[in-house]
């Protein structure tokens, strides 16, 4: 799904400050944790600037599910459970899962959002 | 060396923002040892001074309890050194509070003039790093007398602040030197 030009720059302009990262390397398919290196406490930086710049209210649990992701229910020998993506998927519509799907371990959620990701979560924030 | 880097609270507005002074002295040794032969007032010092404002801030709801560490200097611009015998004021202003951490926007002048703008985030650690604040209560509310906090701090509708109840029951616990110390901190000049 393709996401405005508009998103993009105010995404990219918020990663880029709240990491310190140059321009090229914020693309769609980048990984904040892997890609840019973004760190816990970066998280509460990158949702502060993107509340201040489209007017939103980030909830934490919408970008990390702990709850899903630490209940026995949804969570099995380490791996999110098929229940568990269903639950996730519809938490996260705007999230691309495909990878994580195909080997659902709960200590590699951390690294699954991509720039694109966060650009269609403040789409549907802003819609 | 006693690791305080302000000196007195004089505006405590709880979760909207607080104001320090610091006065720096030649008598200080890092004022002189920073770079010898020209004293002045490491940048270091000034973050670490507007941690502790900015800090003791966004911790003080819920009775200090909060375990608060600087996570973030998101933003220190520096415009002119400060030396001795200039009276720094470091006014922390939240910009976000969640229950994962805060973001401060620090300012501080001399005289009126902005000489270093910053920004701050602080994590709040939950109970895997303990289950105890990060610092013994009675020995924080003596700090927390000394700053002066107590004679300043309103919440956003301008009642006071006191002390916490569970701060004031450790002092009364705590060994007898704290006793003292208070009596001391307590004493006003004649």
């Amino acid at each position: 799904m393709q996401v405005s030009e508009e998103v993009f720059s105010k995404v990219q302009a918020a990663l880029i400050d709240a990491l310190g990262v140059d321009d090229d390397e914020v693309t769609p398919q980048a990984t904040m944790v892997g890609d840019l290196g973004a760190e816990s406490i970066d998280f509460l930086d990158i949702v502060f600037k993107l509340e201040k710049s489209f007017g939103i209210k980030v909830a934490t649990e919408d970008l990390f599910p702990k709850d899903i992701l630490t209940e026995s229910t949804y969570v099995q020998d380490g791996k999110v459970t098929a229940t568990g993506i269903a639950e996730l998927k519809k938490r996260m519509p705007w999230a691309d899962l495909s990878k994580f799907e195909t080997n659902p371990r709960v200590q590699d959620f951390g690294d699954l959002l991509t720039v694109s990701d966060l650009c269609r979560y403040v789409e549907s924030k802003i819609a | 060396m006693r690791w305080f880097w302000i000196d007195r609270f004089i505006e405590f507005v709880r979760n909207t923002r607080a104001t320090t002074i610091k006065n720096v002295s030649f008598g200080e040794e890092p004022i002189d040892d920073y770079l010898p032969g020209h004293p002045h007032y490491p940048h270091s010092l000034i973050i670490e001074g507007m941690a502790q404002t900015g800090g003791l801030l966004v911790s003080e709801e819920g009775g200090f309890r909060t375990k608060t560490v600087l996570a973030k200097v998101s933003k220190a611009v520096f415009h002119e050194l400060i030396v001795p015998g200039d009276q720094i004021f470091l006014t922390a202003v939240v910009q976000d509070k969640k229950p994962s951490g805060a973001i401060i926007e620090g300012t501080v002048t001399v005289d009126g003039q902005v000489r270093a703008e910053l920004e701050l985030s602080f994590a709040f650690l939950d109970d895997r790093f303990g289950e105890t604040g990060l610092f013994p209560a009675e020995d924080l509310l003596r700090t927390l007398r000394i700053l002066k906090l107590f004679d300043v701090a309103v919440d956003q509708n301008g009642n006071r602040i006191h002390a916490p109840e569970h701060m004031l029951e450790a002092e009364r616990q705590a060994p007898q030197g704290f006793v003292h110390s208070r009596a001391i901190s307590q004493s006003k000049p004649a």
